[in-house]
C-alpha cells in the first residue's frame, strides 16, 4: 500500500495513530423497506419518534453546557407537531415512514445548508442529527452502532453531535470527516473533550482503510504510511506526551529563564467562578480580569455592590498577588443590548472599549466606584481598553477622581488604583510616550488585526495575515517595552501570543518579563520560559 | 379575548438560531394565547412551532413582530419582546485579547 495524504481543516488539535473505523451510514439502513398501509407507517413513525425522544432524554441526563443545549433543540423539534404533520402528508401518499420523515425534516436541513451565513449553515448539522436519530430508530435496534477498537480513528462523511456523544471516548483516538466544519457543534464538543478532529478531508476518505495517522495539529490524515513516516510520527507522539508531563510539572514552579532571570507569568480570567483553581494558585497574579461576564447575558446591568463583590472576591483568592482589572470592553464583536450599537458598519473601528464607557457614564460610573472601593482591599490596578489618545486616559482619570471625591465625602472606604492601559491600537503603540499611564499591557490580538488591516473574523488569505510575529507588530511591541524600561513603568502582554510556547522566546528577546496567559497554558508557558 | 402586538429588533449577534429559537418557542408555549411571529414584514407563523420559527432564519438586526390573541395576550408579547431584548439570556461570544 502506498502512502496517501489527505488535507483537511484542523478542527480540534491533537495527534492519533490507530485503525480507521467507518461509521455506518444510517439513511441506507432505514430506507429500502416497502411501504405498508399509511396508518401502519404513521404508527411506526410515531413509535420511532417516541424512541428517539427517550434516547435524547437519556443522553441529556449526563450532559451539561453545550451538549445539553444541542440536545434540548432536538427535544423541542420532536415535540413540534409541525414535523409529524408534514411527514403524515407524505405517508398518506403511499410512502414508507422513513421517506415521510426524511421529506419533513430534509426540507429544513436543506434550507439551512443553503445559507450564506456560516453560523446558520453549521446548524444544518444539528438538524441532520435529529433526522439520523429518527431514521436509526425506524431501522430498529442495533442499526448504526459502532464497535471501537482502542485508539480507533473514526472515519465518516459527517458526524452528528449525538452520535459523537454516544461514542466511547475512552477508546476513541480521533475522528476524520469528509465534510463538516470547524465551527460546528461537533468541533466545539471535540475541542472541549480533547478529541483530535480533522474536518473537510473530502471524498478521498471513502477509500481509506487500515492503520492511519491523524495529525489534527496540521489537519492531515495519512493512510498506508511508510516506515519512515510512522517512525517520525511515533516520535512526535512520544514528544507530545513528554511535553505534557513536563508542562504539568512546571506549572507549580516560579518561571525563570536559563540565565536565572525571573519572569512573571500571570493568568487571564473571565468569570472567576469558572477559573481553574490550580492555575490560579500557581500564577503570579491575574494580568487581565475581563469584566464583560458581569454585563453580558444579564437582564439588567450589575450594580456597584455586585461588582465590588466580584473584584474583592478575586483579590481575596489571590492572597496578596496582583490583580489587574480591565474596565468593560464591549462593542466590536461583543454586543450589549441597549448599550452597544447593533447596526454599526465597522464595529471593530467603532464605539467600543473606553470610547463606549466614556460615552455612557451610567454604565461606567458604577464600575469605577466599585473599583475605587476594591482598591484598599489588595494590590488592585485598573486598565482601560482600546485607548487611542492621551485625552481618553485623562478623561477616564477625571471620572475616577470625581467618584473618589464623592466616596470620600460619604465616608466610604476607597482608594485610587494604579491606572494603566491596554496597548491594542496602533495609535497607542506608536505614540506610547504621549500617554501618561502607570503601566502598559499589550493586547496582541487586536493590535495585530489593526496593524495588519486583517479582520479577526476573516479566514483564508486575510486570516493568514493575522500573524502577531509579523515584523510590524514585533517592532511596535519592542517600542512599548523600551518606553516602559526608560520610564520605569511595567509592560506586560496579555494576548493569545503569550500563551504560544513558540512566541514566548521572541517576547522574552524583545525584553518582556511579564506575560498573562490562558489558565490552561500556564504550565507550557512556564516551561517555554525556562528553556529560553 | 384580547389582542396584543409588539415589535423588537434582534440584537443577538448570530440571530435567531437554534438555541434562542428553543427559548422563544418554550416561552410562547407557556401562554394560553395563540401567538404568531414574523420577521421583516414577512409571513406570519406560529410562534409555538420551533420548526416554523427556525425556518424564518432571522438574523441579527431584523425587526421581529409578535401578535397574540387570547388570555394574557399582552403579558405574552411583553415577555417575548423582553426575551429578544435580553439576547435570549445568552452571553455573546467573548473574543480573546
Amino acid at each position: 500500500m502506498t502512502e496517501r495524504r489527505l488535507r483537511g481543516v484542523a478542527a480540534s488539535p491533537g495527534l492519533a495513530l490507530g485503525p480507521l473505523v467507518r461509521l455506518p451510514e444510517v439513511a441506507a439502513a432505514a430506507s429500502g423497506r416497502p411501504a405498508g398501509d399509511p396508518d401502519h407507517e404513521l404508527g411506526r413513525l410515531k413509535q420511532a419518534l417516541a424512541r428517539a425522544a427517550a434516547d435524547l432524554a437519556r443522553l441529556a441526563e449526563g450532559q451539561g453546557g453545550m451538549a445539553a443545549e444541542v440536545l434540548a433543540v432536538q427535544q423541542e423539534l420532536l415535540e413540534d407537531p409541525a414535523l409529524v404533520e408534514a411527514a403524515a402528508e407524505v405517508i398518506a401518499g403511499g410512502e414508507p415512514a422513513a421517506a415521510g420523515w426524511d421529506a419533513a425534516i430534509g426540507g429544513l436541513v436543506a434550507a439551512y445548508e443553503s445559507e450564506d451565513d456560516p453560523y446558520f449553515r453549521a446548524r444544518a448539522a444539528d438538524l441532520g442529527d435529529l433526522r439520523e436519530r429518527v431514521l436509526l430508530a425506524l431501522a430498529g435496534e442495533g442499526a448504526g452502532a459502532v464497535d471501537l477498537p482502542r485508539g480507533a480513528i473514526l472515519c465518516a462523511r459527517d458526524l452528528t453531535p449525538s452520535r459523537f456523544l454516544a461514542l466511547d471516548h475512552a477508546r476513541l483516538g480521533g475522528a476524520a470527516l469528509a465534510g463538516g466544519s470547524a465551527s460546528s457543534h461537533v468541533a466545539m464538543l471535540a475541542r472541549a473533550r480533547g478529541v483530535p478532529l480533522v474536518t473537510g478531508l473530502g471524498g478521498g476518505i471513502d477509500g481509506s482503510e487500515g492503520e492511519a495517522i491523524l495529525d489534527a495539529d496540521a489537519g492531515e490524515l495519512v493512510t498506508g504510511a511508510d516506515a519512515a513516516t510512522l517512525r517520525a510520527f511515533r516520535a512526535r507522539l512520544k514528544a507530545q506526551a513528554a511535553l505534557r508531563a513536563r508542562a504539568a510539572a512546571a506549572v507549580a514552579r516560579p518561571a525563570a529563564t536559563r540565565a536565572g532571570e525571573r519572569v512573571h507569568v500571570m493568568v487571564n480570567v473571565d468569570d472567576p467562578a469558572g477559573v481553574d483553581a490550580a492555575a490560579l494558585a500557581h500564577a503570579d497574579g491575574v494580568g487581565l480580569m475581563r469584566t464583560e461576564f458581569l454585563f453580558i447575558g444579564r437582564q439588567r446591568l450589575p450594580g456597584e455592590d455586585e461588582q465590588l463583590a466580584a473584584y474583592a472576591g478575586l483579590l481575596a483568592r489571590l492572597g496578596g498577588r496582583p490583580l489587574v482589572v480591565r474596565t468593560l470592553d464591549v462593542g466590536g464583536d461583543k454586543q450589549l443590548p441597549g448599550v452597544t450599537m447593533p447596526a454599526e458598519r465597522d464595529p471593530f473601528l467603532g464605539l467600543r472599549g473606553i470610547r463606549l464607557c466614556l460615552e455612557n457614564p451610567d454604565l461606567f460610573r458604577p464600575q469605577v466606584r466599585a473599583l475605587l472601593r476594591a482598591a484598599p482591599l489588595g494590590p488592585l490596578s485598573v486598565m482601560l481598553p482600546m485607548v487611542a489618545t492621551a485625552a481618553e486616559v485623562e478623561e477616564a482619570r477625571a471620572v475616577f477622581a470625581t467618584e473618589l471625591d464623592a466616596l470620600v465625602r460619604d465616608r466610604v472606604a476607597a482608594a485610587m488604583p494604579a491606572l494603566g492601559i491596554m496597548v491594542e491600537t496602533p495609535a497607542a503603540a506608536i505614540a506610547v510616550d504621549t500617554i501618561d499611564a502607570a503601566f502598559f499591557s499589550i493586547g496582541s490580538n487586536d493590535l495585530t488585526q489593526y496593524v495588519m488591516a486583517a479582520s479577526r473574523e476573516a479566514g483564508g488569505r486575510v486570516g493568514r495575515l493575522l500573524d502577531p510575529l509579523s515584523p510590524a507588530v514585533l517592532r511596535l511591541i519592542e517600542g512599548v517595552v523600551r518606553h516602559g524600561a526608560r520610564t520605569g513603568r511595567p509592560v506586560s502582554l496579555c494576548g493569545d501570543m503569550a500563551s504560544d510556547p513558540a512566541a514566548v522566546p521572541v517576547l522574552l528577546g524583545l525584553g518582556l518579563r511579564r506575560l498573562s496567559v490562558a489558565p490552561a497554558a500556564l504550565g507550557r508557558v512556564k516551561l517555554a520560559v525556562s528553556g529560553a | 379575548m384580547s389582542t396584543a402586538r409588539t415589535a423588537v429588533t434582534i440584537t443577538h449577534p448570530v440571530g435567531l438560531h437554534a438555541r434562542p429559537a428553543v427559548k422563544l418557542t418554550k416561552l410562547a408555549k407557556s401562554f394560553p394565547a395563540a401567538i404568531r411571529i414574523r420577521g421583516a414584514e414577512g409571513a406570519w407563523v406560529d410562534a409555538k412551532s420551533i420548526v416554523k420559527v427556525m425556518a424564518l432564519k432571522l438574523k441579527s438586526g431584523t425587526v421581529l413582530e409578535f401578535e397574540a390573541e387570547g388570555d394574557e395576550a399582552a403579558v405574552a408579547v411583553d415577555a417575548l419582546r423582553s426575551l429578544v431584548e435580553r439576547d435570549f439570556d445568552e452571553g455573546a461570544a467573548l473574543h480573546h485579547d
